[in-house]
Parts: structure tokens; sequence; C-alpha cells
């Protein structure tokens, strides 16, 4: 145990993910020996991220404002919606470019082992989104786990009625790898999920 | 195939050693707690990276040590392939092929195939279904490693499946939360209710979807399976004893006549008809909070001629049974590669009378490499031995008694 300020910071430290209490020793130790103002700057970034960063009313993905940077702008495709877990994931597929439309943030996946149901999910606003008729198709791109695929499934149930097209990210090989590496898995699905080549 | 050299380090109760083996019969003797099983469970796990005893890791290292290596040479259609394993219980095992290091231990499955037949799989017969369940499962995955996979997947949706069952038992159940009265107040109840049955149905689906290939690969193996059946059973026991092994499924009862009778359905097929028992046991399963429909609640039933052989057969007929259904396993997988399994009997004949004895020494004296282990060497028939290896085990201590040194007990001539 360290004298009062020194393990409340290792305390603190210790509570963030992928933290145990050596890393958080050693981070505590690194602040203590730091320039102030790197600390400082440190502070004001955490603060910061409390005060003004707020998730998006209509997507739910981290935003400045009401709305996040891609709800907000009209140039999107605001006809196409991809639902996906968590707002990594949206940045994930931004990362492609392929992509205009906006998106949904689900919060996660339906694992009753892990207490989270339809509910504690962002279902009811993507609902809400689908009702002013605008969107035509909702894309569905939650992990292709068991979870994500059981989210996908639910989803899927739900829009049927809807009158949007609804898709789901394919699975299969890496590009680039080699068809030696993949395993069973993904092969198989791979095979399923094969298409006729259009020569 | 065949497995010509092994060799342990800090395996079971060996410090080390190196066992020369050769196709055809080789017989290890020795008394009790000598080291004989320890020897065939290294084979064991080399094909399968499992203990037929145990499921942990632990037992397997020499107490005291921290790691134990197994290392077999496999000769495959004249080719010979090395595969080592490195057990260090807690951790991961780290696994070798030909010299190279693998990236995940399971690629080594498939190099080494065995078909191996202990005391403990009398349960076969006499235990529950489970261990029936187990042994399809197993030998659908020595036929096709994918089958790992799909199981796997399917273990994962019933835990979910469970786990939605019981949390969502408040709301589902009828009679909580005061329901008697009228109750206009109760709205986000019945919103919950109908949230909890959405996402009950999502899982039939994926239940259903993985259930029903698992379900269909099962039928399909028990139907390759039963003619073997039946022969290796008669084989052994020179009988016509009609030993047969019919699935007994949890589907609702039209479903599981048919799969009773042999049939094997489709896997659409199947799927739908999972889907419809589901249904019909919605409300029980919502009561007791549990699966009650799947591949997991299976069995197969083996019976001896019109009776069932759990609780009704004896002790020796068991034991010829679970040796049948081992035997079948065998032909099947020789059928499907091409190639012999190894044949590993620990103990077998002890359990067996004199014409049984001889009847599976006739049974087995082709196949390309068995290695048995006995306690005392004349329940070997002698026959056997003669045209193989027998090597002394005590102590952990491994020596070769070939003719020139046969061993008291032996009453046959030398070759």
């Amino acid at each position: 145990m360290y004298e009062g300020a020194v393990q409340d910071l290792i305390d603190e430290l210790g509570r963030l993910p992928g933290v145990g209490p050596k890393s958080a020793q050693r981070i505590a130790f690194h602040l203590l020996q730091a320039d102030a103002e790197d600390v400082t700057r440190l502070v004001t970034a955490l603060t910061e991220v409390k005060a003004k960063v707020r998730f998006c009313d209509q997507c739910g993905n981290v935003a400045q404002a009401e709305r996040c940077r891609i709800c907000a702008d009209s140039r999107r495709d605001h006809t196409s919606i991809c639902v996906v877990e968590e707002p990594k994931d949206v940045v994930a597929i931004e990362r492609t470019r392929e992509f205009r439309g906006t998106y949904h943030v689900l919060g996660g996946a339906i694992s009753p082992i892990d207490g989270v149901g339809p509910d504690d999910l962002r279902v009811r606003e993507l609902m809400q989104r689908l009702a002013s008729g605008e969107v035509q198709e909702v894309i569905i791109a939650t992990d292709p786990n068991l979870e994500g695929e059981a989210t996908a499934t639910y989803l899927s149930r739900l829009l049927r009625d809807v009158g949007v097209t609804v898709t789901r990210l394919a699975s299969g090989l890496p590009v680039g790898g080699d068809l030696e590496y993949a395993d069973e898995v993904t092969l198989g699905r791979a095979f399923e999920g094969r298409r006729r080549v259009d020569a | 195939m065949h497995v010509r050299h092994l060799t342990l380090k800090d395996f079971r109760s060996y410090p080390g050693a190196e066992v020369p083996l050769s196709p055809g019969v080789t017989t290890l003797i020795g008394l009790n707690g000598q080291g004989k099983t320890n020897l065939v469970e290294a084979i064991g796990y080399l094909a399968t990276l499992g203990s037929h005893r145990v499921s942990t890791d632990q037992p397997l290292v020499r107490f005291g040590a921290s790691q134990a290596i197994v290392r077999g040479a496999v000769v495959r259609g004249g080719h010979e392939t090395m595969i080592e394993l490195e057990i260090t219980p807690g951790r991961a095992n780290r696994a070798r092929l030909g010299r190279a290091p693998v990236s995940r231990p399971r690629d080594v499955l498939g190099t080494l195939r065995t078909v191996l037949f202990a005391p403990e799989d009398l349960a076969l017969v006499k235990g529950d279904p489970s261990e029936r369940r187990r042994f399809l499962d197993d030998l659908l995955v020595q036929r096709q490693p994918r089958w790992a996979g799909v199981r796997a997947d399917y273990d994962k949706i019933l835990k979910q499946r469970n786990a939605l069952l019981k949390s969502a038992a408040p709301v589902l159940r009828p009679g909580r939360r005061g329901s008697n009265r009228p109750r206009p107040g109760d709205a986000p109840l019945d919103e919950a209710r109908e949230s909890a049955l959405h996402t009950l149905d999502v899982w039939n689906e994926h239940l259903a979807t993985v259930g029903s290939q698992l379900l269909y690969a099962r039928l399909r193996l028990l139907r390759d399976l039963r003619p073997d059946l039946g022969e290796s059973y008669d084989a052994v026991s020179a009988t016509d004893a009609r030993a047969t092994a019919r699935y007994k499924s949890s589907l609702h009862e039209e479903a599981a006549e048919r799969l009773a009778a042999g049939d094997v359905p489709e896997i659409a097929e199947l799927r739908q008809a999972l889907l419809d028992s589901l249904a019909a046991v919605r409300g029980s399963e919502i009561e007791r909070g549990v699966s009650l429909v799947g591949p997991h609640r299976d069995d197969v039933v083996l019976t001896l001629g019109d009776l069932p052989a759990k609780g009704y057969a004896s002790h020796g007929e068991s034991w010829s049974f679970a040796l049948g259904l081992k035997l079948a396993a065998y032909r099947l997988l020789a059928r499907d590669l091409g190639d012999d399994p190894v044949l590993v009997l620990d103990d077998v004949f002890a359990e067996l009378d004199s014409g049984r004895r001889e009847r599976l020494a006739e049974l087995i004296g082709d196949c390309e490499q068995v290695l048995i282990t006995a306690a005392v060497g004349a329940d070997v028939p002698a026959g056997l031995r003669e045209r193989g290896h027998t090597y002394e085990v005590e102590l952990g201590e491994i020596r070769g008694v070939d003719a020139e040194r046969p061993p008291a007990e032996d009453h046959g001539p030398d070759a």
C-alpha cells in the first residue's frame, strides 16, 4: 500500500478495462514523474470527454452535439442504415469508405448469459427511425459470432413486416489470405455464400 | 497407419521412455499399476489431444514435473510423420508436426487415428445417455473435424438459451407479480413478456439450425455404424443376438418414431421438426427453466434381440456390446480413410470367456496395428502373442520379451 493520493490513483487506474494492479502502479508512477503540463493535458482530456462528448440522439454513436457528424451530414444517404454493435464498428466501416449511408449503434448484442436482452439495446430507437418511411435499406453488420448472429436474426424477424430491404454482411475468406490457413467454419461459410462468377 | 516409435518424458509414471513399436499385434503385460495403460493413453492423446481416463491434463504430468512430452512417429502409406505434444497443465499445449511447430495444437488431429477400447467404455452400455452421445459425437469429429465446430456452437447456443429461460422466468411464468387481478397498469410486464418471447424465438431458430445439422450427422453415422455393430457383436460372441442401436430422440412423438425406425430425413425437415417440438414444449421449458428438446437430450438405445442391453444384458454381454461398438467404429473409420486406424485394447481380454477371446483374436489379426494390455499374459490368446511382440512393463520399465525370452505363463510353443 502506498500513501493517500498515490494509492487512490492506483485504485482508480486499476478499475479501467485491461489494466491490472501492476499496470496501474506503473502508470501511476509514470504520471508522478511526468511534467505538470502533460498531466494537465490528460486531466483536461478526461474532463472534456465527460463534459462534451455525448451519444448521438439519432444513431447512438459518440458525438459532440445532438447529432453525430455522420447523421448531421446532408451529403450522406439517409435512406440506408447500417446497424452495428459498438461505436468502434462505425470507425471500422468508415475506414473502408465504401458506405455512404448512416449508422445505428445498438450498444452490444443479445446475450442472455450476460443479461443483455433486446430491451437493453437501442432497438426501439431503430424502429422509431424506420417509422418515418424514409429509410429503404437496413444493413445488419453485427459481429459474425453467436451473439451477433442471434441479434441479426432478432432484427431480421422484427424488420420483416416493416417494408425495408434487409441485408446481412457476408462472411467468408479474408482477402489476401491463403485458403489452406482458413479454419473449417470460415471455409464452410464461404462455401455456403459462394457466388456465380459472371464472365 | 501405425506408430513406429513412442517417446515419453514426464508423462504419468514415466520419467522417460523410448518404446519401439511395429505393425501387427503388440502385447504389453505387467501387474496392476506398472504403467501399461499410461502407454496406450499416451498414444490416444496423440490422436485426440485428450485422455480417455481424465478430463484435465494435470494427472498426465508426472508428479513434481512441470510439463510432459509425448512424441510419436506415425507411418501412413509408407511415409513417416512425427507428432510431438508438450502438455503443460493450466497453459495451452504446444504441438509440432514433423519437427515444425503448428499454430494450433488441433492441427495435428487426423494425423494419427486410434480406436481405443478401455474398461471405462462399459459405460457406453451401462452408463448415462451422455456417454452414448459423446461416443457418437467423438466419432463424428474423427470422421470429419468440422463437426467439432458444430458441436461447440450447439453447446454455446444451449448455454445462452438456458440462461434466457432462467433469467426471463419472472416475466414469462404466468401467476407471477399478482397477475390474478385484471391489470390495466401492467403494460410494461406484457411488453417485457413479448420481448422475452421474441428473443426465445431467435434462440429456437439458432438451436434448430445448428441442432438439425448435428442430429442429421448423428443419424447418418448411426445408419453407417449399424451393420458393422451387428457383425462385430456376433463375431465376438458367436451368437445371432441381433445387437442393434436405435436413436431415441427428444423430438415430438411422430418424428421420434421415424428416427427410431432408422429413417434419416433431410436437414430442413429435421429443423422444422425441432422448431415444432420446441413450440410444443414451450410451457414446460418456461416452467422448468431448461431446454427440453434437442440433440443434447437424445440417447441411443442399444438392444440385444428384443431387450434393451441396459438393465438386461449380463456383464459379459455388456462388455461385448461396448467392444462391438468400438470395433464397428474401427471398421467405419478404416473404410472412410482407406487406411487402418491404430486399434488399442486396454485390459479387454480378462473380462471375456475363452471362446470370445479366441474369436476376438481372430477378428483383429489382420489389423495393421493393435496394442493390447493385460495384467496376466495367459489372458491373451497365445496365437495372437506369437504373431506379434510382447513387452513386459514393470515399474515404468519396458522390456521386450519376444520369442527368445518367453514369459513364464506362456503355454504356446516358441515361434
